[in-house]
Parts: structure tokens; C-alpha cells; sequence
């Protein structure tokens, strides 16, 4: 019985070659750095969470909107966890870059823009025509193979936060003019070529907990922070998981068990 | 109901009686649950189970889901993004749906194939298999109109390419696409349509299920053996079957139990494997994605409809000969429907008269290569359309095609099959020994 059981496991499985074969593919080097939400019981750290959204809020969110991430998700547990006060605090604080896109934040009595507040998404920003962040690490594949089967995402993830974090560090200095436009050399890039000026160098922000701010630690903090606003119910939705496949397999283990007590005076000894 | 002799359901009391002159609804479902099935059924018997499970699962969870959804191309993907983040339970909702439509494919084709390699298409079953086939094109149906709705770049760009399809027909392919938009692109009309008709289709295979199961309620299972249940008198019955409940029902419950530890691991630790990443980018008709690509149940069928190019000799034959209206855009429509109906048509292509593949040492070889067929093509309809992924996905296409049309009749005729037992009493002892209480007594109940 368990012979065919597993003949169709291995059926569900080959039948499953997860489509996930992102723009450009085979020229990306795409590091696989060890994230701490990475395997069914990885977390989010929330001290990178909080280094994260430093990192975002002061070299990403000049150029970047989060248009999709309600500010008061930062207090969120399985999140960065800020306490309210600072939440409100923060949004009060934000700069709103790109008024067209914010209209709702118009106050057209006294004819100006309102502050944030924590009840308010973060404001999106399409004035420099860069992507929105709030979904970035979920739209991006970091790793595709072998033969584009997606079954080192089995292993691996899918590789969204890897990409990003690769991307941080895969600038190589070079750059060139291409249609007005100065393109930048990028190891992580499909294509090779990004717009993006780079925008992390290393000791670009002063980290309150006096964690390194070497690139590759800024790198690493803003992939995780952009990992929980793409997914920001990882850490519910794992423990949901766990739950679901513990009590599904004792309910499996029991119906087997009735199955065979059924059946038993219908099946003839076995030798 | 069923054409297999067995004990009716037979009103005792007054409250019984009264009730079952007016209404024989308890008659009905204790006949359809009591039903005498193959005591031999295997494990592939169990999908089926599996798929109603799908369906009370996606419309449970679809229909919670619209409570918070806006079909609107400027508020769909902001929509989508509060279920995830606002609703609660939402983010499991979405996932559930998201992954249950995958769920649904993979036990649909188990289920499909597991008709095909025991021969259940075949006489007296061609209306079940053919009521499955329809059931599986409005599944296509609703799961190409459901990725839609989100509206990212592949939703988008999925349904510009698919409809397009319908662009390719002949004289009328024009006017029917833009009668299916609702427009001449992919738009609001567009969204509204498919986002209604999502939510009729699955009501529409939930009806075409009843008739399915009707269906095989009347002709019997099939088993393993591809043998008849005897039906001689009831004695002969209870030898070779058992009551659907409890005997089935627990048994496919133990399938349906071990799947989904399967699935909700799936849907706690990586709920967006099977998915593309591109989808979480809102749809922009300005962009096009580098490759735009189905979900991976539609890949076989894609990469049929691509393998046929203006290249191939067939494909410029048929434009010869029909003046140049069979372009190749066409004829690559017309064999991914064709590799499809291919399927429908088995009960009348294959000519063997024994049932089983377990029976006839030929055909199974050619089945199994065609699973690895449908494997290779699903691999292929995922890769950019170039060599040497073109020149596979018409080699593979072709086997698809061959194997229905040319082998299935073919073996028939050529083929020597093996002995097959006599009834199916004679292949569960052999299975499983003489029974320990002489010719095993339905109404046995565990405990004795």
C-alpha cells in the first residue's frame, strides 16, 4: 500500500515544477545568504526587521513608495514590533516625497498635505519611476534551477530576499550611457545593466543597537525588511502550518488505523 | 439507481413511510452511500474523493474571499494585498484557494490517468469518462479565469495571450475575442466577465459531478482488473464487492487525510512555490514580462500549442491546401484542443477488448511513456520558445497525438494479452489470502 502511496507522492511532486522563471535567468549571480525566516521554522529577527526599516527609511524611501504596507504593521508581533508610541511617532515623521500619488493625504481647508498617521499606508512614491517595494521580495525569484524545474527552491526558497540582498552588493562600479539614461553594471541584475545608481555603500546608516553597517550587513537588513512587508503574516501562517500537518497527521494515523480494524476480518491472514 | 443488485432502503416506520411516499431522499442517499463497490480497488481509487474535497474547498474558500475582493482593475491588486494583510485569516484564505487550485490539477490528471492506464473509459463508462472530460475543461475554465483576478502581470498577460487564442480562428476569430474582452483588450469589462463567471463555473462542475457520479452509480466502479462485478444475484455481488460506507468512505478518508498533511505543509511553509513571481507585480499593459507563462497545469497543453510553428511541414501543408487560413497560430489552437478531445475520444480509439492495463504487457510500456510524455511537455510549456526546447515540444507533442490515434487502436489489434482472473473475488484472495471468515459478510461491523 505504502509502495503506491508513495508512487503518487512522487507523481504529486514531478507534477509540480514550480513556474517560476523570472526575467533574464541564467546570468544572475544570486548569493544564498542565510536569512532567519528561511526553512518551516525560521523567524523574522526582529532587530534586522527594525535595522531594515532604518536602512529603508533613510536611503530606499527616497526614491521607493510601500504603498501596500499599513504603517501600523510595524507594531505588528512577528514584525519589527516597534512600540505604538514610536509607530506614531514615525509616521508622524514621514516625509511625504511624491504628492501626486498621495492625493488622499490633501487637506484641501488648509491647503496642505496632513502628516501620517499610524492608520495611513506608507505613502507611494512614483515621482523618480522606481518600483513599489511592498511586494518586491515576492516578485523576485532568486533561484530557478536546475533546467528551470524550480527544485532548488525546494531547498533553497524561492530566493526574493536573496535576490535583493544580491542585488545590494552586485554593483562592480562600472557604468554606461545608454539612451540618455547611465546604466549601471550589476552582477545580481537579469541583463547585467540596472538604472538604479547604487544605493548602499556600506556605513550609510548609523545603526542604533551599534550592530555592523558594513554594505553587506545593510544589504542583508533591508532584504529581511522587505521580506516581512511583502509577507508580513509569515511568521502566523508557519505556525498555522505546524499545527495543520501535526493534528492532519494524527488524524491520518488514526483513520489508517480504523481502516485497518474495518477491513481486517475481509482480508485473509497475512503470512 | 444502480444497475448492480443490492439491498434497497426499506422505510420502517410510520415517520419513515410518510416521508419517503412524499420525498424518497433518505432512499436515495442511503442507496447512493450503501453502493456495492470493488472489493479491490486500489489507492488510485482514491482521488476522486480528493477532488470533491477540492471543490467544497475552493468554493468555501472563494466565496469568503469575495466577500473582501474588488473586481475593478484599479482596486483588484490592493484588494488582493488586504486580504493579506487586513482580513483575518485572510492571508490562509487566499494561500488555501491559491494552492487548492494546484491541489485540484494534480489529483485531477492522477484521476485522469488512473482512468486511462485501467481502462474506465471504456464500455459501458464512455458517458462518466466523457461527463469527467467536460468537468475538467470548465476546471481549466475556472482556474484561467481565477488567475486573472488578482491582476498582476501574469494575470494579465495570461489573459491577453489565452484569448487571444480565440483571435486565431478563422473569418470569426476577431469579433469572437472581442465578444469574450468584452472590448479590444484585456480591461475592466475584461476583469467583470471573468470574475463572474469564476463564480458560476464551479456550481456548474458541481452539477456536472452529481451526473458523473450518477453515472458510474449506474455502469458500477471500475477495478483494478477491469473485470465486472458478477451480477447474477446478490449473493455473487457481496463476493465481489463491498459497501461504499464504511469500507470506501474511511479508506479514501485515510488518502484524502495523508494528502492534506501533503498540502497544508505546503500552504504553511511555501505557499507561493507554485506559483510566479511576476504576479506579484500589478498588471501594466505598458510592460510585457520577458516570458509570460502559464500555471503549471496549463504547461502540456502549452507547450503543445507552441511545438506548432510555421516551421513544421504539417503546419505548412495544412496552410497549402486550405488557401493559407490554417495559419500556424491556428493549427497550434486547434492541437492543444485537439490533444484534449484526443483524450475524450479514448473509449472509441482503443479497440482492445480487455480493460485493464494490468492485463496487457504491450500497452502498458506505451502508457508509462506517456506519463513521462506528459511530464516532458509540462517541463517544456515552462521554457522560452527556442531550441532545442522547439524542435522536444514537437517530438513530445507528436507522442501525445500518437499514442491516442495510432498506438491505442493499433495495440488492440496486435496485442496478446495476459490471463485475466475470472471475477474479482479470485483477485482479492489472491491479493490478500483466503478470508479469514469464509466470503466475507458486508455487514460485519470492526468489532466483531
Amino acid at each position: 500500500m505504502f509502495k503506491n502511496l508513495a508512487i503518487g507522492a512522487a507523481f504529486a511532486l514531478a507534477l509540480a515544477p514550480a513556474a517560476s522563471f523570472a526575467a533574464g535567468g541564467g546570468d544572475q549571480h544570486i548569493e544564498d545568504f542565510a536569512f532567519s525566516f528561511e526553512g518551516p521554522f525560521g523567524t523574522y529577527d526582529q532587530n534586522q526587521l527594525q535595522r531594515g526599516l532604518q536602512v529603508y527609511t533613510e536611503v530606499c524611501a527616497a526614491c521607493h513608495g510601500l504603498q501596500y504596507v499599513p504603517l501600523r504593521t510595524l507594531a505588528d508581533e512577528g514584525g519589527p514590533g516597534l512600540p505604538e508610541d514610536q509607530v506614531r511617532a514615525y509616521a508622524a515623521g514621514f516625509a511625504v516625497l511624491d504628492e501626486e500619488a498621495n492625493r488622499y493625504l490633501y487637506d484641501a481647508e488648509k491647503d496642505e498635505f496632513r502628516p501620517l498617521i499610524d492608520s495611513d499606508h506608507f505613502p507611494a512614491n512614483h515621482a523618480a519611476g522606481a518600483p513599489d517595494l511592498s511586494l518586491i521580495a515576492k516578485s523576485r525569484a532568486g533561484f530557478h534551477g536546475p533546467y528551470g524545474l524550480g527544485i532548488n527552491q525546494l531547498f533553497k526558497g524561492i530566493g526574493g530576499a536573496e535576490y535583493i540582498a544580491s542585488l545590494m552588493i552586485g554593483y562592480t562600479g562600472e557604468e554606461k550611457e545608454e539612451a540618455g539614461t547611465i546604466l549601471y553594471e550589476n552582477t545580481a541584475f537579469p541583463g547585467g545593466w540596472i538604472s538604479m545608481a547604487p544605493p548602499l555603500y556600506g556605513e550609510d546608516v548609523e545603526y542604533a543597537d551599534g550592530h555592523s553597517n558594513d554594505l553587506h550587513h545593510e544589504a542583508e537588513d533591508i532584504a529581511a525588511f522587505l521580506m516581512w512587508a511583502a509577507e508580513p503574516k509569515m511568521m502566523a501562517r508557519k505556525q498555522a502550518g505546524f499545527v495543520g500537518v501535526l493534528f492532519l497527521t494524527i488524524l491520518a494515523s488514526l483513520l489508517y488505523l480504523t481502516n485497518k480494524r474495518l477491513w481486517a476480518p475481509h482480508k485473509g491472514k497475512k503470512h | 439507481m444502480s444497475g448492480i443488485p443490492h439491498d434497497h432502503y426499506e422505510p420502517k416506520s410510520n415517520g419513515e413511510k410518510w416521508l419517503d411516499s412524499r420525498l424518497p431522499i433518505v432512499g436515495l442517499i442511503y442507496n447512493t452511500i450503501m453502493i456495492p463497490t470493488p472489493k479491490n480497488l486500489n489507492w488510485w481509487w482514491i482521488w476522486g474523493i480528493v477532488l470533491a474535497f477540492c471543490l467544497v474547498l475552493q468554493i468555501v474558500t472563494g466565496i469568503v474571499l469575495v466577500m473582501h475582493y474588488t473586481p475593478n482593475v484599479d482596486l483588484a491588486f490592493a484588494s488582493v494585498e488586504h486580504i493579506m494583510r487586513n482580513v483575518n485569516g485572510g492571508y490562509m484564505l487566499r494561500y488555501l484557494h491559491q494552492n487548492g487550485a494546484s491541489l485540484f490539477f494534480v489529483a485531477v490528471y492522477i484521476h485522469i490517468f488512473r482512468g486511462l492506464f485501467y481502462g474506465s473509459y471504456k464500455s459501458p463508462r464512455e458517458i462518466t469518462w466523457i461527463i469527467g472530460m467536460l468537468i475538467y475543461l470548465c476546471m481549466m475554465g475556472t482556474a484561467f479565469m481565477g488567475y486573472v483576478l488578482p491582476w498582476g502581470q501574469m494575470s494579465f498577460w495570461g489573459a491577453t495571450v489565452i484569448t487571444g487564442l480565440f483571435g486565431a480562428i478563422p473569418f470569426v476569430g476577431e469579433a469572437i475575442q472581442t465578444w469574450l474582452l468584452g472590448g479590444p483588450a484585456v480591461d475592466n469589462a475584461t476583469l467583470n466577465r471573468f470574475f463572474s463567471l469564476h463564480y458560476l463555473l464551479p456550481f456548474v462542475i458541481a452539477a456536472l459531478v452529481v451526473v458523473h457520479i450518477w453515472a458510474f452509480h449506474t455502469t458500477g466502479n471500475n477495478n483494478p482488473t477491469g473485470v465486472e462485478v458478477r451480477r447474477t444475484s446478490k449473493e455473487d455481488v457481496k463476493k465481489d464487492t463491498l459497501p461504499f460506507w464504511p469500507y470506501f468512505v474511511i479508506k479514501d478518508f485515510v488518502g484524502l487525510a495523508i494528502v492534506l498533511v501533503i498540502f497544508w505543509a505546503i500552504v504553511g511553509f511555501m505557499p507561493n512555490y507554485l506559483g510566479h513571481p511576476d504576479n506579484y507585480i500589478e498588471a501594466n499593459p505598458l510592460v510585457t514580462p520577458a516570458h509570460i507563462v502559464p500555471e503549471w497545469y496549463f504547461l502540456p497543453f502549452y507547450a503543445i500549442l507552441r511545438a506548432f510553428t510555421g516551421e513544421v511541414w504539417v503546419v505548412q501543408f495544412a496552410s497549402f491546401i486550405t488557401g493559407g487560413i490554417i495559419d500556424a497560430k491556428f493549427f497550434g489552437v486547434v492541437a492543444m484542443f485537439g490533444a484534449i478531445l484526443a483524450m475524450a475520444l479514448a473509449p472509441w480509439l482503443d479497440t482492445s477488448t480487455v480493460r485493464s492495463g494490468r492485463y496487457r504487457p504491450m500497452f502498458k510500456w506505451w502508457f508509462y511513456l506517456l506519463i513521462v510524455d506528459f511530464m516532458v511537455l509540462m517541463w517544456l510549456g515552462a521554457m522560452p520558445a527556442e531550441e532545442p526546447y522547439a524542435t522536444f515540444s514537437l517530438i513530445a507533442s507528436a507522442y501525445w497525438f500518437a499514442y491516442f490515434f495510432v498506438i491505442l487502436p493499433i495495440l488492440g489489434v496486435i496485442e496478446k494479452p495476459l490471463p485475466q482472473p475470472e471475477t474479482i473475488e479470485e483477485d482479492f484472495n489472491a491479493h490478500y489470502g483466503k478470508q479469514a471468515d469464509g466470503s466475507g459478510a458486508p455487514e460485519t461491523t470492526p468489532a466483531e
